[in-house]
């Protein structure tokens, strides 16, 4: 699963909307070890293509450098898909190469909804897991599931069947 | 001569987990070949049976992306860092369907599909 605040997946969400219809990508680093995602990192797409994206090899460098000089690994890596669902593609799975972070796609196929979805890719098998939003500030033990379209404090966006 | 090396998690599995190696070589070809005879397997995660650097990992001499240094003949010297990354990378439309396309184009034949 996971955690991550809303005020980090709406950002992610402005820079995919920002850059459609050109694929938009990134990182979210956090803490060594708490599987948190904290910082929100946009990157340009070196490719900058609708079907491609790539970081910038100097960017990439220079990011990994102050993630490693700040104790944080990439706990989240994302993209968008422009025209297609929110699924890692076959390039997604070969290119994966942080087996100790969430891929998180979003799709901006669609002008008003988003779809967001996480996957672990190790040794190239994927597995989705569930996305819960976290609304700062609320008690933790207050937490609620609800499905899309709603308001709530959290949201627990089920895995589809695959 | 020792030239500090650093591996990235995915890769940490061929240095017994060690985040950072030392090796040697005049090149990073030398280098990871030097690397290999301690670290089984490393060398063929990052050069393919073509005998180039893999699409799949970025590899730096200290701050320098090492495609702009000649590859596997970028020049190291004693002191040199050299740090391994993961190239970040995917996105919707295949990436063997591209580079099918990017040979149709050397080859002169009229594409359908643009690339962004």
């Amino acid at each position: 699963m996971l955690s991550i605040d809303r005020s980090i997946v709406d950002a992610i969400v402005a820079h995919a909307r920002r850059d459609h219809p050109d694929e938009a990508c990134g990182v979210v680093a956090g803490p060594v070890g708490s599987d948190t995602p904290t910082r929100h990192i946009p990157m340009e797409n070196a490719a900058r293509s609708m079907t491609f994206y790539e970081f910038d090899s100097m960017e990439q460098l220079r990011v990994w450098r102050e993630m490693d000089d700040r104790d944080e690994e990439p706990v989240v890596i994302y993209h968008s898909h422009t025209a297609t669902e929110a699924y890692p593609s076959r390039t997604d799975i070969s290119f994966a190469g942080e087996p100790g972070a969430h891929y998180l796609l979003v799709s901006t196929r669609e002008p008003d909804t988003e779809e967001i979805r996480s996957f672990r890719i190790v040794d190239g098998v994927v597995t989705e897991e569930p996305v819960r939003i976290l609304d700062a500030g609320v008690d933790p033990h207050a937490v609620q599931s609800y499905m899309f379209g709603q308001s709530p404090a959290t949201v627990d966006y089920e895995c589809s069947d695959r | 001569m020792a030239i500090e090396v650093r591996i990235p998690t995915i890769l940490r599995s061929y240095t017994g987990g060690a985040k950072v190696v030392e090796g040697s070589g005049d090149t990073l070809n030398d280098l990871l070949t030097d690397l290999d005879s301690r670290h089984a397997g490393l060398r063929g995660r990052l050069v393919t049976e073509a005998g180039v650097l893999h699409r799949f990992v970025n590899v730096y001499v200290n701050d320098e992306d090492v495609r702009f240094l000649g590859a596997l003949d970028a020049k190291l010297n004693d002191g040199d860092s050299v740090t391994i990354l993961p190239a970040v990378a995917g996105g919707a439309f295949g990436f063997a369907a591209a580079a099918a396309i990017a040979q149709h184009v050397a080859a002169g034949r009229r594409v359908p599909v643009t690339l962004g």
